[in-house]
């Protein structure tokens, strides 16, 4: 026996993602049936009501009963979702009310049939994006489908029954559905029921009956739906091996590439590639190359294209668009970086004269690759009445001029060449003068392109005829042998005009593509400057309208995950920009959600999660419908997500820097604090101590205590000294706290109330304010008697004087001389405070000015060092500066300077005359 | 009605500041009824009629300067407030509402003592009305002849001068906001320039004081106006 082979751990994992994404989601359950009236509806209604009793709250959102009373019975006990009225072209029809259901939320919901598309102005085109939505939510679902409904069956249903159905369901959903129950009912069995009435009621039944129940068709669809459910169970099959290890082999993976065309099969195409692919269990993948030469494709050829790739994409394929200027070397490189092992391409049907002398791309494919299978998929016939549409060039990078312009160039050309060769025709021969006239072709050709170049062409024969050929002014030829100059000259001019007008569409291709590049590189380089969502936000909508013209608008998610338009609103919807941003998916023109609505509105998918929506009204709504147009559109939406997340986090990070600068500082604060706080309580609580202690003694008089504690006892002298000493502390105390409030009001940001004040004014207060702790220095003011009004606010200046003067009183020994003494220049008001004392420690005259700074970091003086730090704050609020340094012989010297204004004109009355 | 004998009512709801400020005003010989709200201060300022009031801005019930206002739409008697802002403003707002003097908490005894003294001897010198001359220093003010000497010497002032000093004088010891000094010498048009007011006082101080620079009597308090120290 072999060890039990041990499971792949990536294949795990993806099986845990598949649980997980399951457990949140609501579980889907599809009754499948082969056609109507095999009792889907009747099924699902049982299954229903057994969960019912089983204690699960269970929802009819819609049921369809088309009058049969065996189903009707069912619905009696369970409750029923009011429908939503819609009124449609005058009608009122009821619709499924998604939002009600979703606001219901039961635990198991009942919508009847899937595969319906909802009335337009609905939020889904279809009903099954509605049951994904309900799924999403969490809200288990049953539902009933049809075989005919299934997208990649439905041309073959419409090949066996002549009826083709519009309402499909793409084949990814029913095979994500959790259970699949078929409902089978024998098609003699059917036709009984179809026979009692049971099925369809009235008139209808008889038309029905006709022409969709035949036992054919019906035999044939039982075996649609019996075939397309066993591969299911056969889909589980391999599920359930591979997620048990019982069969550890190494699956070579195939993968199918569908090249889509312009043709007129696309679809058909499409969906053989996608029966292909189920059949293979292979992945798939649909792309369109873009080369130079399909630009020229019409507008209908382009839609088709389009849509073909939406089909692909409904189908479950990865659907891209190449650009390239070879199909072969494209699609083949392409091919080659995505492991596919087979190509699926289209055969046109009409047999072009080219093909005698150009192999097909299939014959090219295959020659190129001989690694890779290469499937060729017959394309129908046109139907009658549809003509392959003239080319008429969709995509103008340029602006075209209207084409008389280039006609009325034309002829102008070949009049102004016959005027100059006229003179020639003395000198040269006439077949000279032929070149001159090629030479007019390819000037006009590469001017105005194809058309004219072509009407140059005979215009140039014609003339050359009329005027140069003998009989002149005639277009008759008496020489024969200029019949054969003429048609040799029609045919290289022609040659030689589709040639230049080729390379000048080949020119106008390439400026627009570099001009695309160039406006990516813009926007990429911009976003990579800004530092804020701001400026992202600017950049974007102002890059945007210059590319895709109209009206764009980003809405970003603000703190509580709520969508904040970052402009004028407008006309964008908000409702249906909040609903992309929960959804994630794109919605709105030209999208599956609400394709009636104006304005495309997209998800700003970054790595990390959505970032926003973008709204664009587009200018010219043609415009965008193009692929590369959506391209690019799609890359501006990424690149401007992915700088949105970049900016985020830079904010992020700078959070954080300031979170762990605020700490820092919070830890030397406390530090500082703690320190200078409770050195002075704790002097203070000893001198109470000490007060009480003395009080009690002699009072209590106990024996105890007098004997014990004799040294407590304070004489009256003592008492006055510890009362003194007291005092002084609380004043430390108190000055201590308020410079630590007067700090925290300043760095909350102070408001400054500017006034022009006379200097002298503030002095006086401010030496007033510590004229006690100055009582032991001599303090001097020299003042210029002249001094002009300063703009300042007078309280936080005195503050700045105040401490200034207690810190010269606190610094240096008694008996020192300060000096405060001020000047001013045309804009600087100077004040100095000078002392003679011990001067400032080395080094440390800049760092005095930050908070918790002392000049000796264990000094016995009290204080926290936050008086010059409040200085500095307060004399930077006004814009100045402020210093220290040493002077000689000794001492130290602060300095600050505050700008300043030309004083206001005062008009002051006029000075008294002098009395004797 | 002497000194000694006034009744103050101080208004405070704070109890250890209201013990100590009690103690320390009837050991200054004054007769105190204490209220601790602002209800219970307005009842009891009417039904004692006091010769002051030391009123706390902070109060639970009322805000302080209405209770100012409302003391003030019947009585002029003295009003000190006391405050634990130090912010100018609140300042100003309370001497506008109609207080005479402010004392920042926290304060010395000594000061508030010496403040409550002025307020009192200014009310009884008020309602008396006899002063025809005022002295500070050795400055007197003729107030009938309007003249003004210093040491003996005659000093020449402008009109203005003379009625900022003179405003000053009327209210001598009571701080005076800028607002008040300008609507009373300049008129009510002029309550927002108040640097012609410094202008002014520098003028007053350079003829009256000794050291304009240290001013002894024309005091400033910084952010608010000034005062006339007598």
């Amino acid at each position: 026996m072999s060890s039990p082979a041990r499971p792949d751990p990536d294949a795990l994992l993806a099986q845990l993602q598949r649980e997980e994404a399951h457990a949140a989601r609501g579980r889907l359950k599809i009754f499948f049936g082969a056609c109507a009236g095999v009792g889907k509806t009747f099924a699902m209604l049982n299954a229903a009501r057994a969960r019912q009793q089983a204690g699960v709250s269970v929802l009819i959102g819609v049921v369809e009963t088309h009058g049969r009373q065996e189903t009707e019975a069912q619905l009696l006990d369970l409750p029923l979702l009011p429908r939503r009225v819609v009124e449609y072209q005058g009608r009122q029809l009821s619709e499924f009310d998604l939002d009600a259901a979703l606001q219901a939320a039961p635990q198991l919901m009942l919508i009847d049939e899937f595969a319906h598309a909802n009335l337009p102005g609905s939020r889904h085109a279809k009903r099954w994006q509605d049951v994904e939505e309900l799924l999403a939510a969490g809200i288990d679902v049953y539902t009933t489908l049809n075989v005919q409904h299934l997208e990649s069956l439905n041309d073959i249903v419409g090949q066996i029954t002549g009826i083709v159905v519009r309402e499909t369901v793409p084949d990814k959903v029913f095979d994500a559905a959790n259970e699949v129950t078929l409902v089978d009912l024998p098609p003699e069995e059917l036709l009984d029921r179809l026979a009692a009435g049971k099925v369809y009621l009235g008139a209808q039944a008889e038309r029905a009956a006709q022409h969709f129940f035949r036992k054919g068709n019906l035999l044939a669809l039982r075996e649609l739906a019996l075939r397309r459910t066993a591969d299911r169970v056969d889909a589980q099959m391999r599920a359930y091996r591979a997620d048990q290890a019982i069969q550890p082999v190494w699956q070579a993976r195939e993968r199918l590439l569908v090249c889509v065309g312009p043709g007129a099969a696309g679809e058909k195409l499409v969906r053989s590639a996608a029966r292909l692919a189920a059949s293979l269990h292979a992945d798939w993948l649909a792309v369109y190359v873009e080369t130079p030469a399909l630009l020229q494709h019409s507008k209908g050829q382009r839609e088709r294209v389009l849509a073909s790739l939406r089909l692909a994409q409904e189908l479950g394929a990865e659907t891209s668009v190449l650009a390239g200027s070879s199909l072969v070397t494209t699609l083949l490189a392409y091919a080659r970086s995505r492991n596919v092992s087979k190509l699926v391409l289209g055969r046109p049907h009409a047999r072009h004269w080219r093909t005698l002398w150009r192999r097909s791309l299939s014959e090219r494919l295959a020659e190129a690759t001989p690694d890779i299978d290469v499937y060729v998929v017959a394309e129908d016939p046109l139907r009658p009445g549809e003509r392959p549409q003239a080319p008429q060039p969709f995509y103008a990078p340029v602006p075209t001029r209207s084409r008389w312009t280039g006609y009325a160039g034309a002829l102008g050309a070949c009049c102004l060449t016959t005027l100059l060769s006229l003179p020639l025709l003395h000198v040269f021969d006439p077949a000279n003068v032929v070149i001159v006239f090629l030479l007019a072709v390819v000037l006009v050709a590469i001017r105005w392109g194809r058309g004219p170049g072509m009407a140059a062409s005979i215009l140039s024969v014609l003339t050359f005829d009329f005027f140069f050929v003998a009989p002149k002014l005639s277009f008759t030829v008496s020489d024969t042998q200029y019949l054969f100059t003429f048609v040799l000259m029609l045919v290289v001019a022609l040659v030689i005009s589709q040639l230049a007008a080729r390379l000048r569409f080949e020119a106008q291709v390439a400026t627009y593509r570099e001009r695309r590049t160039r406006a990516l590189y813009e926007l990429g380089r911009e976003l990579a400057s800004a530092l804020t969502s701001a400026s992202v936000v600017e950049i974007g909508q102002r890059k945007l309208a210059e590319l895709f013209g109209g009206q764009s608008l980003l809405l970003l998610p603000n703190a509580s995950d709520e969508l904040q338009a970052a402009g004028e609103l407008g006309e964008f919807d908000p409702g249906l920009a909040d609903w992309v941003f929960r959804q994630g998916e794109p919605a709105g023109w030209s999208t599956r959600t609400l394709p009636a609505a104006k304005a495309l509105y997209l998800p700003l998918k970054a790595p990390m999660r959505l970032r926003g929506v973008l709204a664009l009204q587009p200018g010219e709504a043609e415009l965008l419908a193009s692929p590369e147009q959506q391209r690019l559109l799609e890359t501006c939406a990424s690149q401007i997500a992915v700088s949105l997340e970049r900016v985020h986090y830079v904010e992020v990070a700078q959070d954080a820097i300031v979170a762990m600068e605020g700490e820092r500082l919070r830890n030397s604060v406390l530090a500082a604090v703690s320190h200078d706080l409770r050195t002075p309580l704790t002097r203070l609580s000893g001198l109470v101590s000490l007060l009480q202690a003395g009080e009690g003694a002699p009072a209590g008089g106990g024996i105890h205590s007098a004997a014990a504690e004799p040294a407590l006892r304070l004489s009256a002298e003592q008492q006055r000294q510890t009362l003194a000493t007291l005092a002084e502390e609380v004043q430390r105390m108190n000055q201590l706290v308020l410079n630590l409030l007067e700090m925290a009001r300043l760095q909350s940001g102070v408001v400054l109330q500017l006034e022009w004040h006379v200097l002298e004014e503030v002095i006086g207060s401010a030496v007033r304010a510590c004229a006690s702790q100055l009582a032991g220095h001599q303090l001097q003011i020299q003042l210029p008697p002249d001094l002009p009004l300063v703009e300042y606010d007078v309280v936080l200046i005195e503050r700045v004087l105040v401490n200034w003067l207690e810190n010269a009183a606190k610094y240096t020994p008694a008996g020192s001389t300060l000096l405060l003494s001020a000047h001013t220049d045309a804009d600087t008001l100077c004040v100095r405070l000078r002392d003679n004392g011990p001067g400032l420690p080395p080094g440390a005259a800049e760092r005095l000015f930050d908070k918790f700074t002392r000049g000796h970091a264990e000094s016995a003086t009290p204080g926290v060092g936050l008086g010059l730090a409040i200085c500095r704050a307060i004399i930077e609020a006004h814009h100045g500066q402020i210093s220290a340094r040493n002077v000689s012989p000794q001492g130290a010297e602060f300095e600050f300077r505050l700008p300043r204004r030309p004083s206001p004109a005062l008009t002051l009355e006029p000075p008294l005359p002098l009395q004797p | 009605m002497t000194e000694l004998s006034a009744s103050i009512v101080l208004v405070e709801d704070d109890p250890p500041i209201r013990r100590f400020l009690q103690t320390t005003l009837e050991l200054a010989g004054w007769q105190v009824h204490v209220a601790e709200t602002g209800q219970r201060a307005l009842i009891t300022i009417a039904s004692r009629q006091p010769d002051l009031v030391i009123l706390d801005l902070g109060l639970p019930d009322l805000d302080g300067l209405e209770v100012i206002r409302r003391v003030r739409e019947w009585s002029s008697i003295p009003l000190l407030v006391l405050s634990a802002r130090a912010q100018e403003g609140e300042k100003v707002a309370a001497l506008d509402a109609g207080a005479d003097d402010y004392l920042t908490k926290p304060f010395g005894v000594d000061e508030c003592l010496a403040r409550i003294r002025v307020l009192l001897r200014r009310h009884a010198g008020q309602s008396a009305k006899a002063a025809q001359t005022f002295q500070f220093g050795d400055v007197s003010v003729d107030l009938v002849q309007r003249q003004v000497s210093k040491a003996g010497q005659a000093i020449h002032l402008t009109p203005i001068e003379y009625r900022l000093l003179s405003t000053l004088i009327r209210h001598a010891g009571k701080v005076l906001t800028h607002r008040e000094l300008l609507r009373e010498v300049w008129g009510p048009n002029h309550s927002e320039s108040s640097q012609y007011l410094r202008v002014y006082m520098g003028h007053l101080r350079q003829k009256l004081e000794y050291d304009p620079a240290l001013p002894t009597y024309l005091l400033t308090e910084t952010g608010v106006g000034y005062r006339l120290l007598v």
